[in-house]
C-alpha cells in the first residue's frame, strides 16, 4: 500500500518548550490511523504541522510524495480537516458555505458535489438553513460535508464526534468507515473516544509529552499492556511516567 | 492566482452583507451621518471665514475623502476580523489559497463595502448642501485611488498585526486611523501643524492628497506634484505592508498563532 502521509522526525519548539520531539509515522492509502494522547501531548501541534498552519522546527512532512514546505497549495488541495474547535461562518446558509468552500477548493460540478454530500450526510433539508442556527449534530454533519467538498485524499479529524449524541456519533462513524472504504482515503484521527478509535482505526499512535510512547493495532496494545480495552491502555500510559520523561 | 478562489472568498463576504439588513444599514448609516454633520459645519465655515468663502464645499469634500479612506481601512480589517470572530480562520488558512489571492479578494471586497457606504452619502450632498464632489473633475479619481491604496495599506498592516499577535491586536485595528488623522491635514493646511509634526506629515501620502483637494477647490489649479508624491509614498508603504504581511504569516506559522486563532 502507498503511504499518503509520511512524517519524518518532525520537531516543534515554542521557544525553549519542545511541543513535539521528533516523531515519525506513516499513514497508508485506505487506512485510518488513530492519534491518542492526553491534553498537551502534541496531537494538535502535529495536526497543525500537517495542515501547514505550523512550521516544524525540523523534520519533513510528505503528502502523496510531495514535500509540504515546497508544495503547500497542491497539498492543501488534496487534504481537508474537521474539528469541533473551528466553525463555518454562522450567518451564511449551509448551501452558501458549501458553495464558498467549493470555489476555494476549485471544485468542478459544484452543484452535483453538494447534492451528493447532502444526500449522503442527510443534510439536504438543511441546505437553506442558517448555519449558526443548526444543532451541534447538524453542524457536525455540515462541517463534514465541507471537509469532503474537495474529495480529499487525506482527511485529518480532530475529535470529529465530540459533543454528539450516540445516534449522530454512530452515524458519523459509519459514514467515515464507508467513505474511507469507497474512496480509499487516508485518515488521521485524533480522538479521546476510545471505542471510536477501536472501531475505526487499523493502528494507533500513543503520544505523551510530544513523543510517541507506543504504537500498534488496538488489539496488540490491549494485549501488550494486559488490559481489557483501549481506554485502560490509554489511562495506564497517560498516568505512567514514561521512560522518555 | 486563481480567479475562482478570489471570487470564492469575495462570495463569502458578499453573502454575509446581502443576508443582513443591519449590516447594509451599518455600512450606509455612518458615512451618511458623518457627511451630513460635516455638511452643516462646512456651510457654517463658508459663511463665517474668509479662508473658505470661495469654496463652500472644501470641508465637506475633504470629509467625504477622509470617510472613504476610513471606510476602506476599517472595511479591510473587518473582513479579517470577521473570520476570527466566526472561528472560520483555520478553515480559510487550510484552504488552498495563496496569500496573494486572499489579499486580492479582501482588497476588492473592501472597495465594494466602502462604495456601498459612500455612494448614498455623496448623492445626499448635492440636494442637501448644493455641493458636488465632482467639482474636483478627473483628479477626483486620482485622489480616491490614492486614498484607497493608503486605506488598503493600513488594513494590510493591521491584519499583519492580527496574524502575528492574534485577536489581542484587535483594538489597534480600530485606532490606526485616529492616530494618523492629525498628521493627514484633512481639514486644515499643513502650516497649521508644528514643525516637527509637519516633518511626519510629509512622509505620509495623506497630506498631499488633502492639500491637493483644497488646492483644486480653492485656487482652481492643479499641482500634479502633489498627486505624484502621494502615489510615490503610497507605493512605498503598500510594498512595505505586503512584505510585512508575508513576514507575519511566516512568523505566525512559527509561533502557532494561526492554529490558536480558530479556538
Amino acid at each position: 500500500m502507498k503511504n499518503l502521509i509520511e512524517v519524518k522526525n518532525i520537531k516543534k519548539n515554542y521557544g525553549k518548550k519542545e511541543a513535539v520531539k521528533g516523531i515519525s509515522f506513516n499513514v497508508q492509502e485506505n487506512e485510518i490511523l488513530g492519534l491518542l494522547g492526553p491534553n498537551g501531548s502534541g496531537k494538535t501541534t502535529t495536526i497543525g504541522m500537517l495542515l501547514g498552519l505550523l512550521k516544524p522546527t525540523s523534520g519533513q512532512i510528505l503528502i502523496n510524495n510531495l514535500k509540504l514546505e515546497n508544495h503547500r497549495i497542491e497539498i492543501l488541495e488534496m487534504i481537508n480537516f474537521i474539528s469541533p474547535y473551528i466553525e463555518l461562518p454562522k450567518k451564511l446558509t449551509v448551501k452558501q458555505n458549501l458553495n464558498v468552500y467549493a470555489k476555494l477548493y476549485k471544485v468542478q460540478n459544484i452543484k452535483e458535489r453538494i447534492e451528493y454530500l447532502s444526500e449522503k450526510l442527510r443534510i439536504k433539508e438543511l441546505l437553506d438553513s442558517i448555519t449558526g442556527e443548526l444543532s451541534s449534530g447538524q453542524k457536525n454533519r455540515v462541517s463534514l460535508a465541507k471537509a469532503l467538498i474537495n474529495e480529499p485524499r487525506v482527511l485529518l479529524l480532530d475529535e470529529p464526534t465530540a459533543s454528539l449524541d450516540p445516534e449522530v456519533g454512530d452515524f458519523v462513524r459509519t459514514f467515515l468507515e464507508e467513505y474511507k472504504k469507497e474512496k480509499k482515503i487516508s485518515v488521521l484521527l485524533a480522538s479521546h473516544n476510545m471505542s471510536e478509535v477501536t472501531r475505526l482505526c487499523k493502528s494507533v499512535l500513543m503520544m505523551k509529552n510530544g513523543e510517541i510512547i507506543d504504537q500498534g493495532t488496538p488489539d496488540d496494545l490491549i494485549t501488550k499492556h494486559g488490559r481489557t480495552n483501549l481506554e485502560e491502555v490509554f489511562l495506564k500510559l497517560s498516568r505512567s511516567k514514561s521512560e522518555f520523561n | 492566482m486563481s480567479l475562482t478562489r478570489i471570487y470564492g472568498l469575495f462570495l463569502r463576504h458578499f453573502y454575509l452583507i446581502t443576508r443582513s439588513f443591519p449590516r447594509i444599514l451599518d455600512l450606509v448609516y455612518w458615512p451618511t451621518i458623518q457627511i451630513t454633520l460635516w455638511g452643516f459645519i462646512s456651510n457654517f465655515f463658508a459663511t463665517h471665514t474668509t479662508y473658505y468663502n470661495n469654496a463652500v464645499g472644501v470641508i465637506l469634500t475633504c470629509a467625504i475623502l477622509y470617510d472613504f479612506l476610513f471606510r476602506t481601512s476599517i472595511g479591510f480589517n473587518m473582513l479579517f476580523l470577521e473570520e476570527i470572530w466566526s472561528r472560520n480562520f483555520t478553515n480559510l488558512f487550510i484552504a488552498p489559497m495563496k496569500i496573494g489571492e486572499i489579499l486580492t479578494s479582501l482588497v476588492i471586497t473592501a472597495l465594494i463595502r466602502s462604495l456601498i457606504g459612500l455612494v448614498p452619502a455623496v448623492l445626499l450632498t448635492s440636494p442637501l448642501f448644493g455641493i458636488s464632489i465632482l467639482e474636483l473633475g478627473i483628479f477626483l479619481f486620482f485622489l480616491f485611488l490614492s486614498l484607497y491604496i493608503f486605506g488598503i495599506t493600513l488594513g494590510i498592516l493591521v491584519s499583519s498585526g492580527l496574524l502575528r499577535f492574534g485577536p489581542s491586536f484587535e483594538n489597534i485595528a480600530w485606532s490606526t486611523m485616529f492616530l494618523l488623522a492629525p498628521f493627514g491635514c484633512i481639514y486644515y493646511p499643513i502650516e497649521t501643524l508644528p514643525e516637527v509634526f509637519q516633518k511626519i506629515a510629509y512622509i505620509l501620502p495623506l497630506v498631499y492628497i488633502f492639500e491637493e483637494a483644497r488646492n483644486i477647490l480653492i485656487n482652481q489649479t492643479v499641482d500634479i506634484e502633489n498627486i505624484y508624491n502621494a502615489f510615490i509614498w503610497n507605493a512605498l508603504y503598500f510594498t512595505l505592508s505586503i512584505i510585512l504581511f508575508y513576514y507575519s504569516f511566516n512568523a505566525a506559522k512559527n509561533k502557532g498563532t494561526l492554529i490558536n486563532m480558530g479556538e
